[in-house]
């Protein structure tokens, strides 16, 4: 199984997903988020997901579920970078992702995070 | 294909070639209405005359597929420069009434002919076929440059792009908007989409609904939807049925849309 790099840049965590999403993948990248922003204390969270072609709806509702645990931390999550097939999906699938801001790329992403336009 | 012994027939037909063909292009040329010249439809004929003879006698095993062929495609002209499909098919059942005019004179072909009018009307219903599958194929082809045509996604300012929706929405057409827009969002990186629906005569819960999944789609990419255009009749179908556009912001015309968009960007518009 591989696991995805969380790189920490000030006080907000990027976590790049280079790789087809595996269920187990996603569930151990939930618990290493949760873990690190105990540890670093982080205020944000950027998902990026460029690189992810295809979605279901448990990894739909994974994504949601870092989200809602990062708010508990006091840490906003931002997802970046869907594609329009994988937003498509999630929409079929019936999935709006609440709690979860959304920007097209990580820098608008950042742009969110630090409060900006 | 053909029972009866047609080695007399392909014969006769060579042997008076030139009579069957003066007959068979009268006969053709009623139907044409000069939409096509006297020369160039005796010049077809000819062709397929030939290639008849050689199919009926049976001795040249390729001139059937030949003839199929050379049919196929006189019967996919016809069917773009705009002829009926009777005219088609009347041009090559024509050769049964210039045979049958000569054989009247000679008098002892009859059974052979009985067996050639057989033949000659598959052959006929053959050129109905392939117009009709022609006819269809243009029709695809319309269809489709039609839902090409329109779906344009133009880019208003830096960050805004619309979507001017014209004509009726159904679920392909949806879907192929919903993909343009989307696939625009990424390319320009705009964060704001005005859906124009000035030129949509009908919404009903379907087309609601998708317009919908347009938006929700547009924001988990992580940009907004703005409609605009929503004419008075639509308004009141759109109460009357209960359709909630939730929280999905609305204005009156495109222009309040841009406004409304460049607001939200902080810029503002004022007098030079």
């Amino acid at each position: 199984m591989e696991r995805v790099p969380i790189l920490k840049i000030g006080s907000t965590l990027l976590v790049s997903i280079q790789v087809d999403l595996q269920d187990q993948s996603v569930q151990q990248l939930q618990e290493d988020v949760a873990e690190r922003i105990a540890a670093t204390g982080a205020k944000g969270v950027i998902i990026d997901i460029t690189a992810v072609e295809i979605v279901d709806s448990f990894i739909g509702r994974m994504l949601s579920m870092i989200g809602s645990m990062s708010r508990l931390f006091d840490a906003q999550t931002v997802l970046v970078g869907m594609r329009p097939a994988v937003a498509i999906t999630l929409v079929e699938l019936g999935l709006t992702l609440d709690g979860v801001q959304t920007a097209l790329n990580t820098e608008k992403g950042l742009r969110l995070l630090s409060g900006g336009p | 294909m053909v029972d009866v012994d047609q080695a007399k027939m392909a014969e006769f037909l060579r042997a008076s070639e030139s009579r069957i063909l003066d007959q068979w292009s009268e006969t053709a040329a009623r139907g044409v209405n000069g939409r096509i010249s006297p020369a160039e439809l005796r010049r077809e004929l000819a062709e397929l005359l030939t290639l008849v003879a050689s199919a009926v006698s049976g001795q040249d095993e390729s001139a059937a597929g030949q003839l199929r062929a050379v049919l196929q495609e006189l019967s996919r002209s016809r069917a773009r420069q705009g002829f009926s499909p009777s005219e088609t098919a009347a041009a090559v059942f024509g050769l049964k009434e210039a045979v049958y005019a000569l054989i009247g004179d000679s008098g002892d072909l009859l059974p052979e002919y009985l067996a050639f009018s057989r033949y000659v009307d598959g052959l006929g219903l053959l050129t109905f076929e392939t117009f009709v599958a022609a006819r269809e194929q243009i029709i695809a082809d319309q269809a489709e440059s039609m839902l090409e045509l329109s779906t344009p996604v133009v880019r208003l300012w830096d960050g805004i792009i619309a979507v001017p929706l014209v004509g009726t929405l159904d679920s392909a057409r949806t879907q192929l908007v919903m993909e343009k827009m989307l696939e625009a969002l990424v390319a320009t990186e705009a964060e704001h989409a005005v859906i124009d629906i000035t030129g949509v005569p009908t919404v009903d819960t379907e087309v609601a609904q998708h317009l919908l999944k347009t938006v929700v789609a547009a924001r988990l990419m992580g940009a907004d939807c703005i409609i605009t255009g929503i004419r008075p009749q639509i308004a009141y179908t759109i109460v009357s049925l209960g359709i909630e556009f939730g929280d999905v912001p609305t204005k009156q015309t495109l222009a309040d849309g841009l406004a409304y968009a460049l607001g939200r960007s902080g810029l503002k518009v004022v007098p030079a």
